[in-house]
């Protein structure tokens, strides 16, 4: 079996913006039409894909050493993100900077991670919403960790596990699911299938859906659309609803794409097949928002001009924050290696803060 | 406080019993941890007392425990882990190097993970391949990490309780071949300022000529060498490091600018193992107190070899009492 001959992913908003007939696979509920609610989504993923092309202008520029962009993936994260409520809490790679945004991280503190100054940069508490994970799949398994905890404090939160289809290949995150399931852990797998592990199409990672492999493991599973924000969110509100029931995990794979590079220091004109970018930009995740918004006229030009805006005020904040970032004084280094005194550190600490001619390693 | 006899594996019982009663964010987990009681009887009676939500078997997949056990204590835990044999801790490295070591760094500070790693360590015990390994350099070569190895029962008690209180990651290296070795072992509750010792070196024995520095395993065979070098003659200091990282050394160039003499004696093999470092620190610290260069005991460059061979592996009483008349001899 290819790709190609399984079922098309489930689909609300179509790229023409028009809404699918109601499917009992993955229902609509009428409160994800509000139109308070599109206008967000639309703001959010504008927002979003404003802070990727700043970004991927800022390390053009030196400014950021690095840049992993997530456009073209804006509706798989905003919609999944929407669908939290306060007592979920998130785990992304280090693509997850829609849902970032989503979760109120101030992506001028998100660049500090490109540009140099920290290996974090916000507090996960506070936006319930974990560090960006480098180590592919490793996030995985801190998801049903913290699920497992839910369980013990009967708090009905869930967890969500970011990860994309290079990762999938990881053990972690098989053993992610096998965790999960056998502890009925409230945590919803959602990967990202964008196509691309940096060079190798996702054939070089499995022979069937993703869903496929996860129900497997004995979870219900459901393949969307990923470049649709309503089905993004219509899915994860369900399988949301379903851990923090008691029911268990869900996995969602998303099918979308990945319209950039993997990250700036890639050149995907090297291993990308002709027409495959074309036919990715007819689907769209905002164009088909934008449309549905028109459709319904819940939005008129006025809207989207004050959206533009925001977003180039959004853009210029950015620009000036990052430029701006001094860089860290040497002794911050030393700082919370540990939460408790460290004799090697400390020792460290002074040997660096001492001048060469104190016997110190600094100039 | 009642002072009872105890082997190494009944201290950690009691040590992790007192956790539990102690703490109830403190959770178990591991393969054959709960039923069973761990396949040395370690956690025995633990998950019939505290239940199975707080002592529980997991899937045997190590670094999925160790994965899990970080997400359990972002949500608030304190997961103690028990990684089946030394040599199956390696599926767990990613975790426990990427992720465990670092996160406290990477959130500035926000989210301490205090998890203790609990690894059966060591040979000498006549296992397969596998089961009788010394992996501490790798962990004490990771900055986050803290790791401790106790050298008896009473004190595996105490450093078990210390390690879960703390608020770093610890390994806790258990040398297996001491486990069902019994001592005196004072029960009572730990306080704060009691747990802080525990990251220091102690003194067994206080002699003039040289100074012997072990842990873990090898504390005992210093120990019974140290006797030895008494009949002989020869006045041995020896000093039980417990935590590995952090070092605490200064007790040690203490001792080597009285004796100018410094042994150092483990399991694990020789090279850039933590002989390497104690010497190099040695070195440093102590060069115009020095009348010997700096002796190590330790592992030959093979693999761990089958347990036929390991007597002649394994530093014995006579490696260390020979080692230690060489420097005498300098």
């Amino acid at each position: 079996m290819t790709e190609g001959e399984h079922t098309e992913p489930l689909r609300l908003l179509a790229p023409d913006g028009s809404l699918a007939e109601a499917s009992s696979a993955l229902p609509l509920p009428p409160q994800l039409l509000e139109p308070d609610l599109l206008r967000a989504l639309f703001r959010d993923m504008t927002m979003a894909r404003r802070v990727d092309t700043e970004a991927t202008a800022l390390q053009r520029t030196g400014e950021l050493g690095l840049w992993s962009s997530c456009l073209g993936q804006e509706a798989a994260q905003v919609g999944s993100a929407h669908a939290m409520d306060e007592r979920d809490f998130a785990f992304p790679t280090y693509r997850e900077s829609a849902a970032a945004w989503v979760r109120g991280v101030d992506p001028v503190a998100l660049l500090g991670l490109y540009r140099g100054t920290t290996h974090g940069g916000w507090v996960p508490d506070e936006h319930r919403f974990a560090l960006f994970t480098i180590v592919l799949g490793a996030q995985v398994l801190h998801a049903v960790g913290y699920a497992m905890g839910q369980q013990r404090l009967d708090s009905g939160g869930a967890a969500i596990a970011y990860f994309g289809d290079g990762a999938s290949s990881e053990g972690d995150v098989h053993e992610a699911m096998v965790f999960a399931t056998v502890t009925n852990a409230p945590v919803v797998f959602f990967c990202q299938n964008n196509g691309w592990a940096i060079s190798e199409p996702v054939h070089r990672q499995t022979t069937v859906p993703f869903t496929q492999r996860a129900a497997g493991y004995g979870m219900p599973t459901m393949r969307i659309d990923g470049n649709d924000v309503l089905a993004s969110l219509a899915a994860t509100k369900w399988a949301l609803e379903h851990a923090r029931g008691g029911s268990g995990p869900v996995f969602i794979e998303a099918v979308t794409y990945r319209m950039g590079a993997h990250t700036t220091s890639d050149d995907p004109t090297r291993y990308r097949p002709p027409g495959e970018l074309e036919y990715w930009a007819t689907q769209d995740p905002i164009d088909r928002l934008r449309l549905l918004l028109i459709n319904r006229e819940v939005a008129a030009d006025e809207f989207f001009v004050e959206v533009q805006a925001q977003a180039d005020a959004l853009g210029e904040r950015i620009r000036a924050a990052v430029r701006g970032a001094e860089d860290p004084e040497a002794g911050l280094m030393f700082d919370h290696v540990y939460a408790s005194d460290h004799a090697q550190v400390e020792r460290d600490r002074q040997r660096w803060s001492a001048p060469f001619a104190e016997g110190g390693v600094m100039a | 406080m009642s002072a009872t006899s105890m082997t190494m594996v009944g201290g950690l019982n009691a040590g992790l019993r007192a956790a539990l009663d102690h703490d109830p964010r403190v959770l178990l987990m591991g393969e054959d941890i709960a039923t069973l009681g761990g396949v040395f009887r370690v956690t025995d009676g633990l998950a019939k007392d505290f239940g199975d939500q707080r002592v529980f078997d997991t899937p045997l997949a190590e670094s999925g425990i160790l994965g899990t056990a970080i997400g359990l204590a972002m949500a608030g835990f304190r997961p103690v882990v028990e990684i089946q044999f030394d040599g199956f801790v390696f599926p767990a490295f990613d975790q426990i190097v990427t992720q465990l070591a670092k996160h406290h760094y990477r959130s500035a500070g926000h989210t301490p993970l205090p998890i203790v790693v609990r690894i059966p360590y060591g040979g000498g015990i006549g296992a397969v391949e596998h089961h009788s390994e010394s992996p501490e350099a790798y962990f004490v070569h990771t900055p986050g990490l803290r790791v401790w190895t106790p050298a008896d029962a009473n004190q595996a008690y105490l450093g078990i309780q210390a390690a879960i209180a703390c608020p770093d990651p610890v390994i806790f290296l258990e040398p297996k071949r001491r486990y069902w070795d019994k001592a005196e072992v004072t029960l009572g509750t730990l306080s704060a300022d009691d747990a802080q010792r525990m990251w220091s070196s102690r003194s067994l024995r206080t002699g003039s000529d040289v100074t012997v520095v072990a842990y873990g395993p090898m504390v005992r065979t210093c120990m019974e060498a140290a006797n030895a070098l008494a009949e002989l003659g020869v006045q041995a200091t020896v000093i039980d490091l417990r935590s590995l990282s952090p070092l605490d050394l200064d007790p040690i160039f203490g001792s080597v600018r009285q004796t100018g003499r410094c042994v150092v004696v483990h399991e694990a093999v020789e090279t850039v193992g933590l002989g390497a470092e104690i010497s190099a620190r040695v070195v440093e610290e102590c060069f115009y107190s020095l009348e010997a260069p700096v002796q190590r005991i330790a592992g030959p460059h093979v693999p761990y070899p089958p347990s036929r061979f390991e007597r002649h592996y394994l530093p014995s009483i006579d490696r260390v009492v020979a080692g230690v008349m060489q420097v005498m001899a300098e």
